[in-house]
């Protein structure tokens, strides 16, 4: 691709789902912009663009961001899991078997970002009441459920006795 | 995205030098959780993120009994939230570094930047004005610190000139018989922008308040420090005569607008509502019952 | 809950939908995440201002800057005519309005309106190359108020729109900002209301809201240098999408190809063209694929939301509580070009009553705001709002329990409606008696400013056309293709319909959503019809495979096909054979044979009926009321539905919950500022402030299963009703916690305060 003008390429190394990577970005996007477009992990989701909807939900070194307010420069170095890699080569995670028992997911455009955030409570509180499953959610907008499966499904998941990986 | 370079300097003066060649279209990195934003939007016009997150002083908490708090000033809610220091003698910063934004934003989004973003309605200000805390500011000629209250000049706008930036925010120690707690209103649960928000803090002598400190956001161009509910808390037991005079006085120093988040008299109300609700709370922390 | 016993092996289960594994592990291919060599990038240029002449757009400036390949306007479209049309399910709509709503031609009509379109090699040029179109306007002042613009005195916003009146069909001389007004007359209005023993009127106004799905719409297109055109994007509507383009673009039906991708919720607003043309002709024009997605801020100001509504309720009754007359005027903003969804409001007002006397009038109004479209069961929530409103009161006055009121006047099977149809089989009353006897409603609530509503809604669902084919596999699975895209799990209960009719497992039936190419007619996803229609379809396809199978084992046991049968369990029986026993294969053993004995065998189907039974749905919710702040707080949720039968009950369950999610957000936050200039002031999530996990409880669910006799499954579409009366539901909780009515939404904090504090300044 011919450089066009106000486009800088820079070389970004980190890793990501496990995996050390090294990707070429454009000095101005952010990380969801380098994860779709760059590196091509397209079930980082865009809603909004602009932290309000959660749909771009990554674990950034161990802390829940949203991508789309990440620069892509910020992660050098730093280790990133994507709903890529929420799945382990044993099987789907206790998280998104629940999403699917529990029909937690209608469009499924936000369910990588819930997912992930889910994943993230479930780290630090394994077994979260209802509230607490509410307030962690409230960053994540859905649409489509009125979130009680959702929430049904984080609880279940949770109450599985499987620790979350 | 403008088109928007980035910088990691390693040290307070490659910061300063980068910031002050760069003037106005260099812009501090914290969070990102508003910069970004408005970069993206082109609200701002930006050539240079001047990303501090690698300095040590800007991203450290400690405490000390004897120095009191200081929060660096891009650290972000998260971590503060997780402090055992801030839980212990800090509540009410947890009450707002748990409340901005959602977990996501928390998890980048600092006090800092929040100070410097010097929104109307931020929600980590009133606290920090109501703590008595003082801003340390970096710059080509050298450091200064300026209270929190004085360093909101308007919506968008603070005291920082060329080159400066914030690198730390310094509490004081708690005293004993204190107090203080945070608290916003926002239609939604969560993720909303304050309609109104306050924070109080308060001192006891026995049973006498012996200072008393009271601030609204998002009644004024920036957030306020209201001298006249302090002084009509200080000097007496709390009373509900008291704090109704304190609410009463953060009413009147209420200068609100109308606008999409809010009304002018739905603003005033709330700032009552707000430091009534705050001063019970600050009383109870300080183990002293209204 | 599911309160009734059915006959089915699967129906009524709750199966893993087949294409959730994608969705939850990412890799489902969503519009925007198509990724083709070479392609590029595109964005569009808005007006920004709400009314205004183009003066001169001047791209010079933009083509010059390195990476940009190419610039349209509407110059690049054809010009259609006021009277040129294209289908849209069982109606139609004009060319001249959708062409001129993608891209404005010589007038902008509301803030976000597109003037011109632009692409490069890479999205930030694209980005950066918008502010580099120059375009002049001439300012006009706008018209922001349906009731403004009902003024002979107001600007016009189209000079050669006239009233038309939908009765006689005939068009008013001057022209005016009303596009259309609609009346419905039944029996004898002012003997009706003169028999009353209690009037009640009052009016209401809503604001106008967004469908609020989370995906922003996007399209990828490339024009191949054959002539043909291949596009892939969200849409509820793929083959409406491709005759649309047709139409617009004056492109042969038979070259344009679209690809739905997953889509990340629509409620009606992924229905119309947007981007899909544009992206067309730059890829015309640059010989490249070009991918474009709005963003958040482009689909709040420039893409569908649903009206704002100002509408008044006469209802006139015994003191016994029987209703005797109504009277309704609908006043719906069409947004900047005709097409509100007043007709459906008038159609729904007062339809779940029996009413013998009945006058409503509808006016399709023209303001300065993006051109409205569908959004969930359109136009019926707003009036509920109204009708239900004033039904609470009237309960109230007569010292009514509010179900009880209902049930008096509920419409039963052959009460007529105003638009003259007779009722069949309906679960109107068993809804609000689902109501009257759930825990919730029995439950005593207790404490201080807590209030609870009750509110019931009706939808009429729509049918229309959906095809399906249905191969069998060698391995006893079968494929079935369908042409409607699967926002909520209808890939799920569609397959469940076929595995039924086949009597095989759900997961032995694999959906997939293809292509305009390699599917018959499919008309839109929406209006509550996928389910309907396409497990129709489904259902008709099995049916011919079933006959197609016992005419494979007749030929393979060599009798006539007339003594073979295809039995509900799967296996297929014919004569005794000369061992004595009955012959018999299973489905799974004759799916492997298929290849050696004639061939592999398809079903299809393609069905078009009528008979999409109504909905009705009851509503109660407990609210809390904080009398400092004016925050109202949804405590407890139950919504009872007539959902004919639940496919699978998990989807119908979360249509439901969904629906009543949406309508609690209209009631107490969601709605679109305008400032003085028609400018929208609150265009993200952020400020439009949908309810987040934090402000709903869990929403409980009563499936009330009154099949419809004119489905082979009895199924009457879900996701409409859910949205109907959650406004009003909301509106008399808050009532009955404050002893306020509330006539205008949104119930924000605001307003409420705005009623408890009359005193303070
Ligand atoms: C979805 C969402 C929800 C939000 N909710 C809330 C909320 O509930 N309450 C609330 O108050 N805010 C909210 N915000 C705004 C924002 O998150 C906060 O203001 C946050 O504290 C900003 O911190 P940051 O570290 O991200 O700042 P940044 O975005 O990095 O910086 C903000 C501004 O301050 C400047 N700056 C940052 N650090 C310094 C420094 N050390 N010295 C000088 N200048 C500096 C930057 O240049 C920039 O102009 C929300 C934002 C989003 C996107
Ligand atoms: S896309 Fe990042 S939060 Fe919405
Ligand atoms: S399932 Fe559609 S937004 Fe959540």
């Amino acid at each position: 691709m011919t450089e066009a003008a106000g486009t800088r390429r820079i070389v970004v190394e980190a890793t990501i789902n496990g995996e050390p990577q090294e990707f070429l970005a454009d000095e101005r996007d952010s990380l969801l912009e380098a994860l779709r477009d760059r590196i091509g992990l397209m079930g980082v989701k865009e809603g909004c663009n602009n932290g309000n909807c959660g749909a771009c939900t990554v674990i950034l070194d161990g802390r829940l961001v949203c991508a789309c307010l990440v620069m892509a420069a910020e992660v050098e170095g730093s280790a990133i899991t994507t709903i890529e890699g929420i799945a382990s080569s044993d099987g789907l995670h206790p998280l998104q078997q629940a999403f699917l028992e529990d029909a937690a997911l209608q469009c499924g455009v936000c369910t990588p970002g819930f997912i992930v955030a889910a994943k993230a409570l479930l780290d630090v509180n394994p077994h979260p009441a209802e509230d607490d499953v509410r307030l962690w959610l409230a960053g994540n907008l859905c649409r489509c459920t009125g979130y009680d499966k959702i929430v049904q499904a984080v609880l279940d998941a949770a109450g599985d006795g499987k620790e979350s990986a | 995205m403008q088109a928007v370079r980035y910088a990691r300097p390693s040290s307070v003066e490659e910061a300063v030098d980068l910031l002050e060649q760069g003037g106005d279209r260099a812009r501090v990195l914290a969070g990102g959780t508003d910069l970004i934003v408005l970069a993206r939007e082109r609200r701002i016009d930006v050539d240079l993120f001047v990303d501090v997150k690698a300095l040590e002083p800007l991203t450290a908490i400690r405490y000390d009994p004897a120095d009191g708090l200081a929060i660096g000033a891009a650290a972000p809610c998260y971590r503060i939230a997780a402090d055992p220091a801030v839980q212990e003698h800090y509540p009410c910063l947890i009450d707002c570094a748990t409340l901005i934004g959602g977990v996501a934003i928390q998890g980048r989004a600092s006090l800092g930047g929040n100070l410097c973003n010097a929104s109307p309605a931020g929600d980590g200000i009133p606290a920090l004005i109501a703590l008595g805390t003082t801003v340390e500011i970096a710059g080509p000629k050298g450091r200064r610190t300026v209270a929190a209250e004085a360093f909101c000049t308007g919506p968008g706008r603070n005291v920082l000139t060329s080159g400066e930036f914030v690198v730390a925010l310094r509490a004081p120690p708690p005293s004993d018989r204190a107090g203080a707690a945070f608290r916003r209103f926002i239609p939604r649960g969560e993720m909303d922008i304050a309609v109104t928000n306050a924070a109080v803090h308060l001192r006891f002598d026995g049973d006498r308040v012996a200072s008393a400190r009271v601030a609204v956001g998002a009644v004024a161009p920036m957030p306020l420090l209201v001298e006249e509910a302090g002084a009509a808390l200080a000097g007496t037991p709390l009373s509900e005569a008291t704090i109704a005079a304190a609410a009463a006085a953060a009413r009147a120093a209420a200068r609100p607008i109308d606008d999409m988040r809010g009304t002018v008299k739905q603003r005033r109300h709330l700032a009552g509502v707000l430091v009534t609700r705050c001063i019970r709370i600050a009383a109870e922390r300080a183990g002293v019952q209204p | 809950m599911v309160t009734a016993e059915k006959p089915y092996k699967v129906v009524g289960t709750r199966p893993i939908r087949p294409d959730g594994t994608d969705k939850v592990t990412g890799r489902a291919n969503y519009g925007a995440d198509i990724r083709l060599p070479g392609m590029l990038y595109g964005r569009v240029k808005r007006s920004p201002i709400a009314h205004g002449k183009i003066k001169r757009i001047d791209a010079s400036k933009a083509l010059a800057l390195p990476g940009v390949r190419a610039v349209m306007t509407a110059e690049d479209l054809p010009r259609k005519g006021r009277r040129e049309f294209a289908p849209l399910g069982s109606v139609k709509i004009s060319l001249a309005t959708l062409s001129g709503n993608v891209m404005a031609r010589d007038k902008v009509r509301y803030e976000g309106h597109a003037v011109a379109a632009v692409c490069a090699t890479d999205p930030h040029v694209a980005e950066d190359a918008l502010d580099l179109i120059e375009v002049e306007y001439e300012e006009l002042p706008p018209v922001l108020h349906a009731d403004e613009a009902m003024l002979a005195s107001a600007p016009l916003i189209d000079e050669e729109l006239h009233t038309r009146e939908m009765a006689t069909g005939e068009s008013a001389e001057e022209p005016s900002n009303v596009a259309m007004h609609f009346v419905t007359e039944m029996g004898d209005v002012e003997a009706g209301f003169a028999e009353a023993e209690i009037v009640l009127e009052r009016s209401f106004k809503t604001k106008m809201v967004h469908q609020g799905y989370i995906e922003p719409h996007n399209a990828t297109a490339f024009w191949r240098h054959d002539g043909g055109l291949e596009i892939w994007c969200s849409t509820q509507a793929t083959f409406v999408m491709r005759d649309h383009l047709a139409g617009l673009l004056e492109h042969p039906v038979s070259k344009i190809r679209v690809t739905p991708q997953e889509i990340g919720g629509g409620f009606g607003g992924k229905i119309s063209v947007y981007l899909e043309p544009l992206a067309a002709v730059l890829s015309r024009k640059t010989g490249k694929p070009v991918k474009m997605t709005l963003t958040r801020d482009e689909v709040f100001r420039a893409t569908g939301p649903t009206s704002g509504t100002a509408i008044r309720v006469k209802l006139g009754a015994k003191r016994d509580g029987t209703l005797v007359a109504a009277e309704g005027e609908l006043v719906y903003e069409a947004g900047a070009f005709p097409g509100s969804p007043v007709a459906a409001g008038v159609r729904c007002i007062f339809t779940a009553y029996a009413i013998p006397n009945q006058r409503i009038d509808g006016y399709d109004v023209l303001v300065n705001k993006p051109k409205v479209q569908p959004y969930r069961a359109p136009g019926a929530s707003a009036a509920c709002f109204a009708t239900d409103s004033v039904m609470d009161e009237l309960a109230e006055r007569l010292d009514l329990d509010p179900i009880a009121l209902r049930l008096k006047n509920a419409a039963v099977e052959g009460t007529r409606s105003a638009d003259g149809a007779a009722f069949g089989v309906i679960g109107n009353r068993d809804c609000l008696q689902a109501i009257q006897s759930s825990p919730h409603y029995r439950s005593e609530l207790q404490g201080p400013n807590r209030g609870r509503g009750v509110a019931h809604g009706y939808w009429y669902n729509a049918g229309l056309e959906s095809s399906a084919y249905a191969s069998v596999n060698s391995d006893g699975t079968v494929a079935l293709v369908l042409g409607s895209p699967d926002i909520g799990g209808t890939r799920a209960s569609i397959a469940m319909q076929l595995a039924e009719t086949l009597g095989i497992p759900a997961e032995r039936v694999i959906p997939q959503v293809v292509d305009t190419d390699s599917v018959g007619f499919t008309s839109v996803t929406g209006g509550s019809r996928t389910a309907f229609a396409g497990g129709w379809a489904a259902h008709e396809a099995g049916l011919d495979l079933r006959q197609q199978l016992a005419a494979r084992a007749a030929k393979i046991w060599g009798v006539e096909a007339e003594q073979v049968r295809y039995r509900d369990d799967a296996v297929i029986v014919g004569p005794a054979g000369e061992d004595g026993g009955e012959r018999s294969i299973t489905f799974t053993e004759l799916a492997a044979k298929l290849a050696r004995t004639g061939g592999m065998i398809v079903g299809r189907a393609d069905s078009n009926h009528a008979s999409a039974a109504p909905t009705f749905a009851t509503h109660v919710v407990d609210v809390e009321v904080d009398p400092e702040t004016g925050k109202v707080e949804i405590l407890r949720y139950t919504a009872a539905q007539d959902v004919g039968t639940a496919i699978h009950p998990s989807y119908v369950e979360g249509q439901i919950q969904g629906g009543v999610s949406q309508g609690v957000g209209w009631a107490l936050n969601e709605e679109y500022r305008f400032d003085e200039k028609g400018r929208m002031e609150n265009a993200s999530f952020l400020d439009y402030r949908m309810p987040t996990a934090l402000d709903l409880p869990m929403i409980e669910t009563v499936l009330v299963e009154v099949p419809n006799p004119g489905h082979p499954y009895g199924v009457r579409g879900v996701g409409e009703v859910p949205i109907v009366p959650p406004l009003a539901a909301v509106a008399n909780a808050v009532h009955a916690a404050t002893g306020h009515r509330f006539t205008e939404l949104p119930i924000s904090p605001a307003a409420v305060l705005e009623k408890l504090l009359p005193g303070e300044e």
